[in-house]
């Protein structure tokens, strides 16, 4: 097996049923988990961008590319490293807490300048945007005070400069 | 104001019309019944078959000898699940097909309703594109579309899921067919930079080989080949679907290279200093192993598909586009080379290791097919099923012309060759076509002789029966200590008899003395369909043989005594 990596695919495609069906089929005929799957309606209502996360080898992930491309629905399909673009995330991380360790966990959450959404006795939730790595660390940052869920939406991503994104 | 109104479903035909539709293939039911009406009430002729599968392979079989697409009408549900193997047949073999299904009411699907099926969820994987039809006055132009996709670029199956309530709703009669398909941009530009890398590739290679698939078929490069081949003299190999697009009894043609492909074609491919395909994807009956295949040559691969670049086999040189088209434009760039010595050395090959078999003893399934080939001159359209006669007849079948050679390659469905020989004699009503199949095969489809017989067909049927389903067997021989498991057709009928029993004239042919004189009289016969039932040697193998999964040079020529072989490392 050659080397597994994690590759981001932002493909411009039809705003029509059926179409995450023929996109998701060619990752699964090969083998490729799908990690994250973020898709809504685009600019022209015609139309929807999809960002996809996924892991797999890089000599499937170019015949994989080809027969995105080869579907009707799909305008464009192409990766895009993380360099070639602007990538966010957003989470939502819920983590316990008491009196003792409020502080410290309001602390940290402004430091990585996250929004507290709610408030409990014995919880605190917030929103934390940015790039996956950022997203990690914040995770790991309150791991130790008990995590009780993570939501995560997946990558978006849209391309520097004058570029069209997936073209 | 009072605008003119007619049913989807009539608009429907008349698009089909408009199409240069002439027929189609199918067999009604519930959701079907208001296109069926809308058929009836036009000029368009209905090819009724006894199965749905049957139209499916039937409108292939038309596809692949005319070149236009085949047209398949069926109903909801069962009806529609019975043409999906006929789809992915299609579909590996890259033919233009338009299946137009009947599907339960708009309001009622995905609610497990009478005869629901959803018909797009299952043949997604094996359609190039597909449509569920929602609103009415979207149906002129969804026809349109799926004939643009399934004949343009690539060819392949486009299904039209259309619920009863849309085929009956009346909408204008001016409804606009028009449309725009924004993802789908089959004809790209040749790179010229490609062509003239490949031209020089070629110019300079002392022992090239050219191979013709069913690409170089499709886009009709007969005479671009042609012009090549006598240019350079290169010789020319042609894959089991590539069959006729080069004559076979030409001097620089080697007939089918692969697992039983010619020897001559094989040692050829593994002395060869360069490959160059033209519409031919690697397949793994060719490339055994796509890893180790051909190391000692360079490659150049001509394909309408990106996808099939560098999917099998890693190519040197890679031109994207129409065969015909680049071709043309190779030709000019080509300077003729000295390939005196290796046209001497092929023509070596081709005397000292020719196809052979026994023609004393018992009746040989090849003595036949050799038979009819000679006797129909390379005028014959012939279909086979799959299986052993369906190499024997790729090896002893030689076929002159192009769309002349019609055989389930990708997907190797049993069943095919009959059907497919009904809609290749709808579309060619003037030619011989040949049906050869086996026992086997001919079994799971035989429900179509009564369209065969309905449509007054002169088609011949010629059944290789050996009794078994041979090709299982030679492996179960070959490879697991002559095992027989399921392979015995015990309880096949008198073929004879059965045609009898519709009609249809029989012939048998038992021994090789009767060989010649019966295929005449067949031949001969005009008065509707006939069978000829050969009955051949029953334990005969098919050589050449590469083991599945191994290279080239580990052909063997006959069954090797005395050794046990290794069981093979290929897929089937």
């Amino acid at each position: 097996m050659s080397e597994q990596t994690k590759h981001n695919i932002s493909l411009y495609v039809e705003n029509k049923p059926g179409v995450t069906i023929r996109i998701s089929l060619v990752f699964a005929r090969r083998g490729y988990n799908i990690e994250s799957f973020v898709g809504s309606r685009s600019q022209d209502p015609r139309y929807s961008r999809i960002n996809i996360e996924a892991t797999g080898d890089s000599k499937t992930l170019q015949l994989m590319l080809e027969q995105l491309n080869r579907l009707v629905d799909v305008i464009h399909a192409r990766e895009y490293s993380d360099e070639d673009v602007i990538q966010k995330e957003l989470a939502l991380i819920k983590v316990h807490c008491n009196s003792e360790t409020r502080t410290e966990i309001l602390q940290i959450a402004d430091a990585f300048k996250c929004r507290s959404e709610d408030i409990s006795d014995t919880t605190m939730t917030f929103q934390v945007t940015g790039n996956t790595s950022k997203i990690e660390a914040v995770r790991k940052m309150l791991d130790k005070f008990g995590i009780l869920e993570v939501v995560r939406t997946g990558k978006v991503l849209i391309a520097r400069g004058e570029e069209e994104t997936s073209w | 104001m009072n605008k003119k109104q007619c049913t989807a479903a009539t608009k429907m035909i008349e698009i089909l019309q408009n199409q240069g539709v002439e027929c189609l293939f199918g067999l009604p039911g519930g959701s079907a019944i208001p296109m069926y009406d809308a058929l009836a009430q036009s000029t368009m002729k209905l090819v009724l078959t006894r199965h749905e599968q049957g139209a499916t392979h039937m409108a292939d079989g038309y596809a692949r000898s005319t070149g236009k697409p085949g047209v398949v009408l069926v109903t909801s549900g069962p009806g529609a699940t019975n043409t999906l193997t006929g789809i992915m047949t299609a579909m590996m073999d890259s033919v233009p097909m338009v299946v137009l299904c009947g599907q339960q009411l708009t309001m009622n699907l995905g609610l497990d309703t009478f005869q629901e099926a959803d018909v797009s969820g299952m043949s997604y994987p094996i359609v190039k594109h597909s449509f569920l039809v929602k609103d009415p006055e979207e149906l002129p132009s969804v026809i349109n579309q799926a004939f643009h996709i399934a004949s343009t670029g690539r060819p392949g199956p486009v299904i039209v899921d259309i619920p009863k309530n849309v085929s009956s709703a009346l909408i204008p009669e001016d409804t606009s067919g028009e449309f725009s398909l924004p993802g789908y941009n089959p004809l790209k530009e040749v790179n010229q930079d490609d062509v003239k890398k490949a031209a020089t590739m070629i110019s300079v290679a002392q022992r090239p080989i050219l191979m013709v698939g069913h690409g170089a078929v499709i886009s009709g490069a007969v005479k671009e080949v042609q012009a090549i081949v006598e240019k350079m003299q290169i010789p020319v190999v042609n894959t089991l679907l590539g069959k006729g697009c080069f004559p076979e009894s030409h001097d620089l043609n080697l007939g089918m290279p692969g697992m039983h492909g010619t020897a001559y074609a094989n040692m050829a491919l593994c002395e060869c200093d360069l490959i160059v395909s033209i519409g031919s994807r690697w397949d793994d009956r060719i490339a055994g192993n796509p890893d180790e295949f051909l190391p000692q040559a360079k490659k150049i691969h001509i394909d309408i598909d990106p996808v099939e670049i560098n999917k099998a086999v890693q190519v040197d040189c890679s031109v994207i586009g129409d065969a015909r088209e680049i071709l043309n434009s190779l030709y000019a760039y080509l300077n003729k080379g000295n390939t005196q010595r290796w046209v001497k050395q092929i023509k070596r090959l081709k005397r000292e290791y020719p196809l052979k078999y026994k023609k004393e003893g018992k009746l040989r399934a090849q003595h036949v097919i050799e038979e009819m080939s000679k006797l129909t001159k390379g005028e014959a359209i012939v279909t086979s099923d799959v299986g052993q006669h369906q190499m024997w007849a790729a090896q002893f079948f030689k076929t002159e012309k192009s769309r002349h050679f019609l055989t389930s390659g990708g997907a190797g469905t049993m069943g095919y060759g009959f059907p497919a020989a009904i809609g290749a004699q709808i579309g060619n009503p003037g030619k011989t076509v040949v049906a050869i199949v086996g026992d086997g095969g001919f079994q799971m489809t035989l429900p179509e002789l009564s369209t065969v017989v309905n449509e007054k067909l002169p088609l011949k049927i010629l059944i290789i029966n050996n009794n078994y389903l041979g090709m299982v067997r030679q492996w179960q021989h070959m490879f697991y200590e002559n095992r027989l498991s399921g392979v015995d057709l015990e309880g096949n009928p008198d073929f004879v008899k059965l045609a009898a029993a519709y009609g249809i004239k029989g012939f048998r042919v038992k021994r090789s003395a009767d060989v010649r004189k019966v295929l005449n009289a067949a031949l001969a016969y005009s008065d509707g369909p006939c069978i000829i039932d050969a009955e051949v040697e029953q334990h005969d193998n098919v050589f050449p043989m590469v083991p599945s999964g191994a290279t080239l040079d580990k052909m063997l020529l006959s069954m090797p005594r005395n050794k046990k072989l290794e069981k093979p490392t290929g897929g089937t």
